[in-house]
């Protein structure tokens, strides 16, 4: 998990690099939200799977 | 059905149509006019195409009159959440920006398909921006209001669907669910939705959020306007590459088939967390009404939940990247800030999302070989009051925006088939999901009919409604 610090320097660089403006009364939003993001992905990306699972972006029943 | 129309099913009122008791034209009126008196309390409408629906109701009054037969939703009015196109009107998909755009040349097919069966599109409805959105506030059009009572959220993102079809402005509506926006809204409604398989029902002619997980689906106040909206909707498109290549598969002559031989369980463990009291009290009535003794746990629940946020996210900002970019500020903050915040998250962690989800749907799907069909909650409580930030879940306070889609989550993720079913609690209704296997609408259909003949599943009317 990323500290506050990390977390700040990531969004920084990675919206440079998108391009993407984020106006400083945005900021604490967009870091909270990217937080929450982060962690839920982490809880996804704890999760042992098969190398070979094919991932399914489009899903078929 | 006698004279006045604001409370009459669909099916109803394509008898009476049918039957020449009243013609489409006056059906179309007395729906105008209930949309004009009623929507200043519940914001549902964005659009009314008043002159649309008067000339295609005139048309059907002279095709049965050239003796034509009349379609099963003869002279019915229905509406659409307005990221359909509909020609003529600009898609706005709740947002600011999307208005500048050119009008729609052409109707959604899902439009065209219920027109065939003699439908009457009488107008747009409100939803949350982008479809990014659970509580049906809008800073753009306003918010929904739920009929129940006013001061409270419809849900969303299909809020004005929701609101529509509850406060009796129409008897159909149609909406779209990426993570719950149909079953949301029906269930601090108090209606009936249809979430079908993903891929069942084509995405064509409309604005898009998150093309993984779409689905679009009907909303009404009974079971068998859901199915025969359903049926006159299903068939493959060659215009969305995602819907399916299979034929129709009628699931109205199946509806009074009865649950016997079908084995019920009620979803635990995650889908039990949480839960305040009339959600509870919901399952319960259900899972008595369907002798229900089993209980089967979805595996990772949470885990999919966790994944479907992400992949919603992160393919909501690859899409609105540009507009994110160039107009922020023309956002509403709630969705531009949380999809700013997805644009960031690492492709890596998105892939694993994806591979996440193809586990998740086989263990799932494992367990339709035990049971037919599982019962869960639509959402954790009744309606919150419009505004309301926050609430308790076991003791935990979370965003409301965000949360009120927990139990929804899961099952949209694997694109399972799902009827919100109301339950008629006072003073507010609540909704409960009838879980069913892939491609098998009809099931949960089955159980919503029985639970409504049973009279434990009802679209209660509004208090309000004697008084606009």
């Amino acid at each position: 998990m990323a500290t506050s610090d990390t977390l700040d320097a990531y969004l920084d660089g990675a919206a440079h690099a998108l391009r993407l403006p984020i106006e400083p009364a945005w900021r604490p939003a967009v870091k909270a939200n990217l937080a929450t993001l982060l962690a839920l992905a982490e809880l996804v990306d704890a999760f042992p799977l098969p190398e070979e699972l094919a991932p399914a972006p489009v899903y078929r029943a | 059905m006698e004279g006045d129309s604001s409370n009459a099913s669909a099916s109803e009122i394509a008898a009476a149509v049918a039957g020449g008791k009243i013609t489409a034209s006056a059906v179309t009126e007395a729906a105008l006019a209930r949309i004009a008196r009623r929507n200043p309390v519940f914001n549902a409408f964005t659009d009314v195409t008043a002159e649309r629906a008067r000339r295609r109701a005139r048309a059907l009054d002279e095709e049965r009159a050239a003796g034509k037969p009349p379609g099963p939703l003869a002279g019915v009015p229905f509406a659409v959440k307005n990221l359909f196109d509909v020609a003529g009107l600009p898609t706005r998909a709740g947002a600011k920006i999307n208005r500048e755009h050119a009008p729609a040349e052409k109707d959604s097919p899902l439009i065209e398909r219920l027109e065939a069966a003699g439908a009457v599109l009488v107008g747009a409805l409100n939803m949350g921006e982008y479809a990014y959105d659970f509580t049906g506030e809008n800073i753009h059009d306003g918010d929904a209001r739920n009929p129940h009572d006013p001061a409270r959220m419809t849900g969303g993102s299909s809020s004005g669907s929701g609101g529509a079809v509850a406060g009796r402005l129409v008897p159909l509506a149609l909406g779209s669910d990426t993570n719950g926006s149909i079953r949301v809204p029906s269930s601090l409604c108090g209606i009936f939705g249809l979430k079908p398989t993903y891929g069942r029902l084509s995405l064509a002619r409309s604005f898009p959020f998150v093309a993984s997980l779409d689905h679009f689906g009907p909303f009404a106040r009974t079971t068998r306007d859901l199915a025969i909206a359903y049926d006159a909707m299903q068939g493959p498109d060659r215009d969305d590459p995602i819907c399916a290549g299979r034929m129709p598969e009628p699931t109205v002559p199946l509806l009074e088939a009865g649950i016997a031989g079908l084995r019920l369980a009620q979803a635990g463990g995650y889908f039990a967390e949480g839960l305040l009291p009339e959600a509870k009290e919901a399952l319960a009535r259900v899972a008595a009404a369907l002798s229900i003794e089993r209980t089967i746990e979805l595996p990772e629940a949470r885990r999919a939940r966790a994944a479907a946020y992400v992949i919603t996210a992160t393919e909501g900002a690859s899409l609105h990247l540009d507009r994110l970019r160039g107009r922020a500020n023309d956002f509403d903050p709630a969705v531009r800030d949380r999809l700013l915040a997805g644009a960031l998250v690492p492709a890596a962690l998105v892939g694993k999302a994806q591979k996440f989800r193809r586990w998740y749907r086989d263990r799932v799907l494992a367990l339709f070989d035990e049971v037919d069909a599982i019962i869960a909650p639509a959402t954790p409580c009744t309606a919150p009051l419009i505004g309301q930030k926050t609430f308790m879940l076991d003791g935990v306070e979370l965003p409301v925006r965000p949360n009120l889609g927990i139990y929804t989550q899961p099952i949209s993720f694997i694109g399972l088939p799902v009827v919100a079913a109301p339950v008629p609690l006072s003073p507010l209704p609540i909704g409960v999901q009838i879980i069913a296997p892939p491609w098998r609408e009809e099931i949960a259909l089955r159980i919503s009919y029985a639970l409504e003949q049973a009279g434990v599943a009802v679209a209660p009317k509004p208090a309000i409604d004697g008084a606009i």
